[in-house]
């Protein structure tokens, strides 16, 4: 495909499919007030990118793999009674800070690091694409499979197991989710954004919907809209792409909050 | 017919036990009420029946097929989470409007199908949540004092559909309340608990025991004597004729 060759035709690609899949996952992530969980991901994630360019892997494994291993971490760390909040604020603060050290052995690699932070749309190759619209499928087959029993077990852990529904496992689900949006989002927009892009199209949705289904396709169409006018305004300013799409996403927020009300 | 049986049961958090020894059964038609102060372990022993927790000890054995019916003691529903009331009926597996309308109807709150959850007030609330348990007409149904945060009035009709759905329905009825006088008048059986099982039995036996005295005798003194009169003297119509009124 000729198109592919366009590196502003790639962005938009990785931009919508990111936002595709943020969306849905984040009005989970903000009906169930687990914002922050986001961010303790997305900062794992960078020790898992750190690690994998210290070990030669690939990037997206290595963010998986320690997006993973940190939701494993806060429900055990809040199963043995430490408050959510707490747990996440020590592991979200250590992984980035770890990361951040073990990256500056490889001195090489910290122009790298940087692009993870903030994000670099503009150099996804086709082979990130086909990571990213991977994950991005993924996540929402998985969501979509799921959806009642997230609903569920969203509105009380014992109202879903009195509904035959496992609690512990829809949000082992939604941890996974969330850690494969993180690993395929933080090329886009970096991961100190990356909780921006989970949570403002769904807030942004919010006033316009009635049915939780709703909401969530109302926040795709915000997220797509979002990547799509940030790369544009980028493009326009010459401005950086992932926090121009925050920008614009965050300008919908405020039009959709201040217009129904 | 035996619906549950608790043997043996330990329930603790990360490293802080909240239960221990509990032995504790349930057959057909009953209405239990557990009582104890706060943190003596009732939502505890109401999760560990439903199996929302493990027991670090002990086990618990539903009778085959059981089906619960389940009344959380408060459900905090997001603002941002968009949500009908029919909705909501159709968690986590959609039930088909009859099935909808009757449970609505069975539990008092008729007309709200349409209406957004977060509009309800709090005893709109608490019926469709009833409604919601009612659903899968179940043989028993389990409320986690379900009637925290409605007033007087509110919570002693909240009780009287409660009477209502065991008359009709037979399911068996296992609440916790903080609600004494409701505990005297209403339950065929009532345990005391406080980490243990201090004491159990008939609501007059409870309530003369010594244990049951020395949990709930020095702060409530004064508004126990006055239920336990209400019970013994008054037992039907003052509490019913409050009710209504």
């Amino acid at each position: 495909m000729e198109l592919l060759d366009s590196f502003i035709f790639r962005a938009a690609l990785a931009g919508t499919g990111v936002a595709l899949a943020a969306a849905p996952l984040g009005c989970f992530v903000v009906w169930r007030r687990m914002a922050y969980f986001g961010d303790a991901t997305a900062h794992a994630a960078i020790l898992g990118v750190a690690l994998a360019l210290a070990l030669s892997k690939p990037v997206f494994a290595g963010a998986l793999i320690m997006a993973l291993v940190m939701g494993a971490a806060v429900t055990m760390l809040s199963d043995r009674g430490l408050a959510v909040d707490t747990a996440l604020g020590v592991l979200a603060h250590s992984a980035l800070a770890f990361g951040l050290v073990a990256v500056s052995f490889l001195t090489d690699v910290r122009v790298d690091l940087m692009a993870f932070l903030v994000g670099d749309i503009l150099a996804v190759s086709r082979a990130d694409l086909a990571v990213i619209w991977t994950g991005a499928v993924l996540v929402v087959a998985l969501l979509t499979w799921r959806w009642s029993a997230l609903l569920v077990s969203t509105l009380n852990a014992e109202l879903a197991r009195a509904a035959g529904v496992d609690a512990r496992r829809e949000q082992m689900i939604l941890t996974l989710a969330l850690a494969v949006v993180v690993a395929v989002a933080i090329k886009v927009v970096g991961a100190l954004l990356i909780a921006a892009l989970l949570i403002i199209p769904a807030a942004a949705a919010r006033p316009l919907a009635r049915t939780p289904e709703r909401m969530g396709v109302i926040a795709a169409a915000i997220g797509v809209s979002s990547a799509l006018g940030g790369l544009w305004l980028a493009w326009q300013l010459d401005a950086p792409a992932g926090p121009s799409i925050v920008c614009v996403a965050a300008g919908l927020f405020a039009v959709t909050s201040f217009t129904s009300r | 017919m035996r619906l549950i049986a608790v043997e043996n049961l330990s329930v603790a958090y990360g490293g802080t036990t909240v239960l221990s020894g509990v032995d504790f059964r349930m057959d057909a038609g009953e209405i239990v009420t557990i009582v104890g102060p706060n943190g003596s372990g009732k939502s505890s022993l109401l999760k560990a029946i439903l199996g929302a927790i493990r027991p670090s000890r002990g086990r618990v054995t539903r009778a085959p097929g059981l089906r619960i019916g389940y009344v959380p003691q408060k459900l905090f529903i997001d603002q941002t989470l968009p949500l009908t009331v029919d909705r909501f009926l159709n968690l986590p597996r959609p039930v088909g409007a009859a099935a909808r309308d009757a449970a609505l109807k069975r539990a008092g709150a008729e007309d709200l199908g349409k209406k957004q959850m977060s509009a309800l007030s709090g005893g709109q609330f608490q019926r469709v949540l009833l409604a919601r348990a009612l659903l899968g007409d179940p043989q028993l149904l389990i409320l986690d004092e379900a009637t925290q945060g409605l007033d007087q009035p509110g919570s002693a009709a909240f009780y009287e559909e409660i009477e209502a759905v065991r008359r009709d329905t037979g399911a068996a009825v296992l609440m916790v309340s903080h609600e004494l006088h409701v505990v005297m008048a209403a339950s065929d059986r009532v345990i005391c608990l406080n980490g243990h099982i201090c004491c159990e039995g008939a609501p007059e036996h409870v309530a003369s025991a010594p244990e049951y005295r020395a949990l709930f005798g020095t702060g409530t003194r004064g508004t126990l004597a006055l239920y336990r009169h209400e019970h013994d003297h008054a037992h039907d119509h003052t509490e019913r004729d409050h009710g209504h009124g």
